[in-house]
């Protein structure tokens, strides 16, 4: 007995100096990254203000943020923020249900699959920004053209994957329904559809990366509000502060919109992954 | 007694980009009703290939594959089928996996709902009802696919290696178990098997096949004292080992080294 509770306590310490030790270890990480911060906008401040920069080209952090403190208040700022943020949602939620259901028709017709096969290797491996313009003149300059854009980024390599995720379903769950007697549509909503989830949801996240590029770049073609409209135009009327400040704000609002969609993976998919 | 499986004349190849290959040539088989059948042999003699086509999953390429007299058409109620594998739908719990039988023909009636649990708790299963297949063991998971199978109520169960990847005792037990459930109701079956000794102790009939193409190289009955005992009961009999040995020399007489490996074949 006395041996057991010295085993225990014995274990207790090793467990306590482990976890203690997991801990300096996280802190000296947070504590590395935030020096890392602080360094950045601190030589950035200083080579700002004692002009080892062009100032008009590079600004510098306080200027930076007085900007964005007055633009926020005088209420200019958040309107294009909401624009850029619902057009860049717009983009990877209908990319990625679009991207679905044509996975979903390339599933169910093999002969249109293979139809299609050369069109959407071409359209994968085109840099589908390029056709910016085309969706400009056919759909105007305003959101429709932007969100179009945006989609021509996200929708061709989210079918690819998610097509891919379908085929490669294990035959052996198909087979089980077949035996019962399922039809097509049957194994498709009860095998295909469920074993893919993860793999949607997943896409999911990439198309937050993949539509803030189509955003921005719609936004420099054709557009009059949102954060690309502020940095092109504070890029033709030579006010770099404008530039910059926006590209913190892009920088802010997208890791924010990542995280959000990464939270809501964990949360659809947790429990699946197990088997 | 007429049949309630047939094969009559059955050949079937399977086409693709790389060729045509010749599964299984010319089979002629009679599976009477409440028999218990085994199909053995090499690799490549078409054993899946016939268990497929007795499920109805395609038909043979010639002949005629019959169920209880009348040509089969495609999957049937009347016919189960157990894969080597449970394949299980990890996204289900037990009692909805069990249940996926009855939703695909929508017929999710409460009467469905007590049979399955009613199956669940004979297979020693209740209390399972609502886990998930990732909490349950390989043994347990076979038994779910069991009443998966059953609970449709078909008259013929098709077993393709359902034992063949779990540990030794839990297959014995598991054997066991199948036997008895499928006697106590009067099911016929036909087991696909590598394993001799299983087949020796589960059937009443063992089809020898010869690979490339498929065919039945000869059909061995078993002694009645064998077939009215239980699998486990079974091994334990005096004239056990000799067909199992008997077993042993037709299909190794088909392979290269007859000399190599014990009498349990896997």
């Amino acid at each position: 007995m006395d041996n057991r509770e010295n085993a225990n306590s014995w274990l207790k310490d090793l467990e306590t100096s482990y976890l203690a030790g997991e801990r300096r270890r996280t802190m000296s990480v947070r504590i590395c990254q935030l020096l890392l911060l602080a360094a950045f906008f601190g030589l950035w401040e200083l080579a700002g203000r004692y002009k080892w920069v062009d100032v008009l080209l590079f600004s510098y952090p306080s200027k930076l943020f007085q900007h964005l403190w007055t633009t926020l208040l005088d209420g200019t700022l958040l309107p294009h923020v909401g624009v850029t943020v619902v057009e860049t949602a717009a983009g990877f939620l209908l990319g990625t249900l679009l991207g679905a259901a044509f996975a979903a028709l390339l599933w169910w017709s093999p002969f249109l699959s293979r139809v299609l096969d050369p069109y959407l290797v071409v359209l994968n491996s085109m840099p589908k920004v390029a056709l910016g313009p085309i969706f400009i003149v056919s759909f105007g300059s305003g959101y429709t053209a932007i969100i179009a854009t945006t989609l021509s980024v996200t929708v061709i390599i989210t079918t690819l994957v998610i097509y891919n995720a379908f085929r490669e379903t294990d035959a052996n769950y198909i087979k089980v329904v077949r035996l019962f007697g399922g039809t097509r549509s049957q194994v498709f909503a009860k095998v295909i559809l469920p074993a893919s989830f993860p793999v949607i949801v997943s896409t999911l996240k990439v198309n937050v990366g993949l539509s803030w590029v189509g955003v921005i770049v719609g936004e420099f073609l054709a557009a009059r509000m949102g954060l690309g409209y502020l940095i092109i135009y504070g890029f033709q009327v030579f006010n770099f502060t404008l530039v910059l400040s926006s590209l913190i704000v892009i920088a802010v609002v997208a890791a924010a919109m990542y995280q959000l969609v990464s939270m809501l993976e964990t949360k659809l998919t947790s429990g699946r992954r197990e088997r | 007694m007429a049949a309630m499986l047939k094969l009559e004349n059955v050949s079937h190849a399977y086409l693709g980009g790389q060729g045509t290959a010749l599964a299984v040539e010319d089979v002629n088989l009679d599976v009477l009703p409440g028999e218990f059948v085994s199909l053995v042999g090499p690799s490549g003699c078409g054993k899946t290939t016939i268990l497929n086509m007795l499920a109805g999953l395609f038909p043979p390429s010639r002949g005629l594959v019959l169920l209880d007299g009348k040509p089969v058409q495609g999957p049937n109620v009347r016919v189960g089928y157990m894969l080597q594998q449970d394949y299980l739908f990890p996204w289900r719990t037990i009692k909805s996996n069990s249940m996926i039988g009855f939703e695909i023909r929508g017929e999710q009636t409460r009467d469905a709902e007590s049979k399955v649990l009613e199956l669940l708790a004979e297979l020693g299963l209740d209390g399972s009802a609502d886990r998930y297949p990732h909490e349950l063991s390989g043994g347990m998971r076979q038994r779910v696919s069991l009443v998966r199978t059953l609970a449709g109520d078909p008259d013929v169960l098709l077993l393709d290696e359902p034992f063949s990847a779990l540990d030794m005792h839990i297959k014995l037990q598991l054997e066991e178990l199948v036997w008895q459930t499928l006697r106590k109701r009067g099911k016929t079956a036909v087991l696909v098997t590598h394993d001799l000794q299983e087949a020796a102790a589960m059937s009443d009939k063992v089809v020898v096949l010869a690979a490339n193409p498929g065919r039945v190289e000869r059909v061995v009955t078993v002694p009645e004292s064998i077939r009215q005992a239980g699998p486990e009961a079974a091994r334990k009999l005096s004239d056990f080992e000799q067909l199992v040995e008997q077993l042993w020399t037709q299909v190794a007489g088909k392979e290269p080294d007859p000399a190599g490996g014990a009498a349990n074949g896997q």
